[in-house]
């Protein structure tokens, strides 16, 4: 048998039908559903008078449009439109028979965070949900995208995607990381050095050192935004830390079944000589703390940089660097440290973790925030939430200054009220600086959780390392 | 879904790169419950000022340019969000065709399941068509699904590929779901011998 990638061993996994052209019916292992790209689709199952075909692979949470403040189970504190969307979601979920967390259990979160927490995400699975930031459960070693909601409804249905199979794309991050060096930079150096349609038409498997490293919260991060470089997935080959992390969860297998669990996951790596359609390489020590200056993910430069110029670019990119530094109201030339913010965000689906507020945390502790910044954490789960109380985390964000908020996708994408004013200038520790991301000419900076904290403190841009 | 008939239309230049979702349709208009009405908020933030007032410059907001049914876009146009509230507002606003070098993946998927057509061509390509669209109404442009081609007013024509079922379901109009639906047997097949062979899940 010709060797394999471990995208090609999870695809012939789910191939429930071939047609002759190549297309190929995929069943889904899990399909996760939000209050925002699901409501059409269950209207259009009603309509059709279907069902959904395995509820008990289907598990819903309500995260963007919700609420991050106290007291938020009141129906009085959200738009009458979001209020609408979010109790279509609860009757939706009853009405089908559909796992759900809602706003009033402390389960609920990020449903990419939810999902691996519960145990939902295992390795070997195919996960979909109508967000494209479900890339992050490839770092379990799951095949793991985003879908429309035409799509939605379609796995709702009938448990399987239309699909053809995507190209192999090797990214190998070989080496040890420097201080002060993290997932999130790893992701966006990778974006910054392929571009954002660099990976259109391919699923990644990251591999070398420096990703078997990190922590399965960082391996999250960095599948997380392998939609922002274009690619369909990301993937991460499980091993020992994956299976510790999956161990005992309340939907993981266990007893007889963990075993024969375990015995296939450890089938699921890229056999020796298979073949890769492109590969990229970069060097774990060559990898700097980065931000982005622009109004594209792939507009990523270490911190110690400066503001480029958009003459340096080629083709459509240099009316788009043009259009970019005037939206974000730079100066060619200008040092990315002196860059003055007023804000600053920790959470996402990208590095709303554990992990990340307690590197934040790190920052943070025995500091404040500058005068007049305004700083909030929305940890990614009701669960990171607790934890973080339990280890002291919360508090330390508290006497910083920071505002302590429930979980929920909150600014990263802003469509509850969390949102940016026209102007404001935001360290961010989300995945996305598109035009009016945060708020309507809001102006972003994708940083780390550590970057983030940096920031709060001085009030620009800050290189972590000189805090350390 | 409509079927794709061959189209004759007005194609509106958007050199810019990168068009992300974000921009084809911003995120207070996904509170929405339905999947009509959001044509009037296409390109939103790029459309209309905060009071409301259309922006001059904007290409939609052109004379020209309002009865717009095909977009000559730049490389990796959709990035960003799997919001179908993308397409859906396109299609509401009378797109039907969009052409670029490049497709950010879930929304090229997207696209074909509510009746747009998205066309990738070579950069070469992509320029000639920009500047045939940048003529303004004067300018019709042919996009034949059928014999796969794009022609310009001048009548030069490029040759594009598109993924044979889905041409098929576009051309014809047809529901996903009810063709899958009549594969279900092998669903059924499949669903068995996995919950043997994978039982945990």
């Amino acid at each position: 048998m010709s060797p394999k990638t471990l995208y090609d061993k999870i695809w012939d996994a789910h191939v429930a039908h071939e047609s002759e052209d190549g297309t190929c019916l995929l069943y889904i292992d899990r399909h996760l559903v939000h209050e925002v790209t699901s409501p059409q689709a269950f209207e259009g199952l009603r309509m059709a008078g279907r069902k959904v075909r395995a509820p008990e692979k289907t598990i819903a949470v309500p995260d963007h449009n919700v609420p991050t403040t106290a007291g938020r189970e009141n129906p009085a504190q959200m738009t009458e439109e979001s209020r609408i969307q979010v109790e279509a979601l609860d009757k939706n979920a009853k009405d089908f028979g559909i796992h759900y967390y809602p706003v009033s259990d402390v389960r609920q979160g990020i449903v990419h965070i939810v999902g691996p927490e519960q145990g939902w995400t295992l390795p070997g699975m195919t996960v979909v949900c109508g967000d494209s930031h479900t890339a992050t459960h490839g770092a379990f070693g799951a095949l793991a995208h985003g879908i429309g909601t035409s799509e939605v409804e379609h796995v709702l249905a009938t448990q399987t995607l239309i699909q053809k199979k995507s190209k192999n794309m090797k990214v190998e991050i070989t080496g040890k990381l420097k201080p002060g060096v993290t997932a999130k930079d790893i992701t966006l150096a990778v974006i910054g050095a392929t571009g954002t349609a660099g990976g259109t038409g391919y699923v990644i498997e990251y591999c070398g050192e420096a990703i078997r490293d990190l922590s399965m919260e960082g391996r999250m991060t960095v599948c997380n935004m392998a939609i922002e470089g274009g690619a369909r997935a990301g993937l991460i080959a499980p091993d020992e830390k994956t299976y510790a992390y999956v161990q005992g969860r309340p939907h993981a297998p266990k007893g007889a079944q963990w075993e024969a669990a375990l015995n296939w996951w450890k089938t699921l790596f890229t056999d020796e000589g298979a073949h890769f359609d492109k590969v990229v390489t970069l060097k774990g020590e060559d990898i700097q703390p980065v931000v982005t200056w622009g109004t594209s993910p792939e507009d990523v430069l270490p911190i110690t940089a400066t503001v480029p110029n958009p003459s340096d670019f080629k083709g459509g990119k240099v009316d788009a660097a043009k259009r970019s530094i005037e939206y974000m109201g730079l100066t060619v030339g200008q040092k990315l440290t002196d860059i003055q913010i007023d804000t600053v965000f920790i959470g996402s689906c990208t590095n709303g973790r554990i992990e990340d507020l307690r590197a934040a945390a790190e920052i943070l502790k025995g500091k404040k925030i500058k005068d007049g910044m305004r700083a909030m954490v929305v940890p990614g789960s009701g669960l990171v939430r607790a934890q973080a109380e339990e280890e002291g985390l919360a508090q330390i964000f508290m006497d910083a200054g920071f505002e302590w908020r429930l979980a929920g996708c909150s600014m990263c994408l802003a469509m509850n009220p969390d949102q940016l004013a026209e102007g404001e200038r935001c360290a961010s520790t989300s995945n996305r600086n598109f035009e009016g991301r945060q708020g309507y000419k809001g102006r972003t900076h994708l940083v780390s959780p550590a970057m983030a904290a940096a920031a709060a403190i001085t009030g620009h841009l800050t290189d972590v390392r000189e805090m350390m | 879904m409509e079927k794709f008939e061959k189209l004759t239309g007005i194609a509106a230049p958007m050199p810019l790169v990168n068009i992300d979702t974000d921009m084809i349709i911003p995120k207070i208009f996904l509170k929405t419950i339905k999947r009509s009405g959001l044509g009037v908020n296409l390109f939103d933030e790029m459309r209309y000022d905060r009071q409301g007032n259309e922006i001059e410059d904007f290409v939609l907001n052109k004379p020209q340019y309002r009865e717009a049914s095909v977009l000559v876009a730049g490389d990796n146009f959709g990035c960003g969000s799997s919001r179908e509230h993308a397409p859906w507002a396109l299609a509401d606003f009378g797109i039907k065709a969009v052409i670029s070098t490049s497709f950010a993946d879930i929304f090229f998927n997207n696209c074909f399941k509510n009746g747009i057509l998205p066309i990738v061509l070579p950069q070469e390509a992509v320029d000639v068509l920009m500047k045939d669209a940048e003529k303004g109404s004067n300018a019709r442009m042919i996009v034949d699904l059928e014999a796969q081609t794009v022609t310009t007013s001048d009548g030069e024509a490029f040759a594009f590929e598109v993924d044979a079922f889905k041409k098929h379901c576009l051309l014809n109009g047809l529901d996903d779901i009810g063709l899958t639906m009549e594969k279900a047997a092998s669903i059924d097949t499949f669903e068995s011998a996995a919950a043997q062979a994978r039982p945990w899940v």
